[in-house]
């Protein structure tokens, strides 16, 4: 049997830059996602669709008895051309998730 | 809703007359409307990638198995993939999978003298709602029994497995392999990787 010490990672760690934007404006219904490794346009065609899964912990716990909270999204397109992301999410990204960890999943796959 | 022309209630379905032998004594005063009957045929199975043929070892990405490595054994009439770990090697029943949660890596395993059971398909794998609805509500109060997997499971699965075990164990190493999980450490990239 296989052992379950080693716990299985099967996300990239990605963080959340900040929002589209220009100027001026921000559009919060956009978020820019630095994938680790990614750092080049042609890298993130891998990642196109992927999920990402932005996680937080809560004090009390939610509908399914689990204190973690998941805000999931997808890779929308690339962001310039040095391996930033486009992402959407369910809802926008909260402010606080600036500089946050996400995952980046490996699902929906097309290997 | 169609009106029925009648002294019974409106709700009433009218009685046929096939069933009762006698003319109807109410008919719908209004067209009883028919649905419409689809042109399209018959809805093929969803494609599933070139990658992922049977015999090929997939890597699971979620759920409970996530991490394993598994057998693909054929593609069912849903699109959904069939596979087995086998069990005895990862613990991975015979199950199904939907290919956007699976990687298909290059290695390959002869399954071409594994016969699958005819019986096990999609109807196999699926639960009746009822049973599953009353499971939750058990599960919810605590009082869940625990899930008894039936001996035509075991069976089956064994079956399979044999096989399946014999075609594993003529290619060195591939025991091992699928024993072991996949996972991502640092520095990986899956995006430059040949799985």
């Amino acid at each position: 049997m296989v052992s379950d010490t080693q716990p299985t990672r099967l996300y990239v760690k990605g963080v959340h830059l900040g929002f589209k934007r220009g100027l001026r404006n921000q559009y919060n219904h956009t978020s820019l996602i630095k994938i680790g490794g990614v750092d080049e346009k042609k890298d993130v065609s891998f990642y196109l669709g992927k999920k990402i899964a932005y996680i937080t912990k809560a004090s009390k716990a939610g509908k399914d008895g689990s204190k973690f909270r998941v805000c999931w999204g997808k890779v929308c397109r690339a962001h310039g051309s040095n391996g930033v992301v486009r992402a959407k999410f369910s809802r926008p990204l909260p402010p606080q998730s600036i500089g946050a960890p996400v995952r980046v999943m490996l699902y929906p796959s097309n290997v | 809703m169609a009106i029925f022309v009648a002294t019974g209630g409106p709700k009433k379905a009218p009685k046929t007359a096939a069933s009762k032998g006698k003319s109807p004594r109410m008919y719908p005063a209004d067209d009883v409307p028919v649905p419409k009957k689809s042109r399209k045929a018959t809805k093929a199975a969803p494609k599933v990638r070139g990658s992922i043929t049977p015999g090929t070892v997939v890597i699971l990405l979620s759920g409970h198995f996530r991490g394993k490595r598994v057998v693909c054994l054929k593609v069912l009439k849903s699109g959904l993939l069939l596979v087995s770990g086998p069990f005895k090697i990862n613990g991975v029943p015979l199950k199904r999978v939907n290919p956007a949660y699976v990687i298909a890596t290059s290695t390959k395993v002869d399954v071409s003298k594994v016969s699958v059971p005819a019986s096990v398909d999609d109807a196999y794998f699926a639960r009746s709602e009822a049973a599953a609805s009353a499971g939750e509500e058990k599960f919810f109060k605590g009082d869940a029994s625990k899930a008894v997997v039936s001996d035509q499971r075991k069976a089956d699965q064994k079956a399979v497995d044999a096989a399946l075990m014999k075609a594993v164990g003529s290619t060195p190493v591939l025991k091992q392999y699928l024993n072991a999980k996949f996972t991502l450490t640092n520095n990986d990239r899956p995006h430059n990787m040949v799985f």
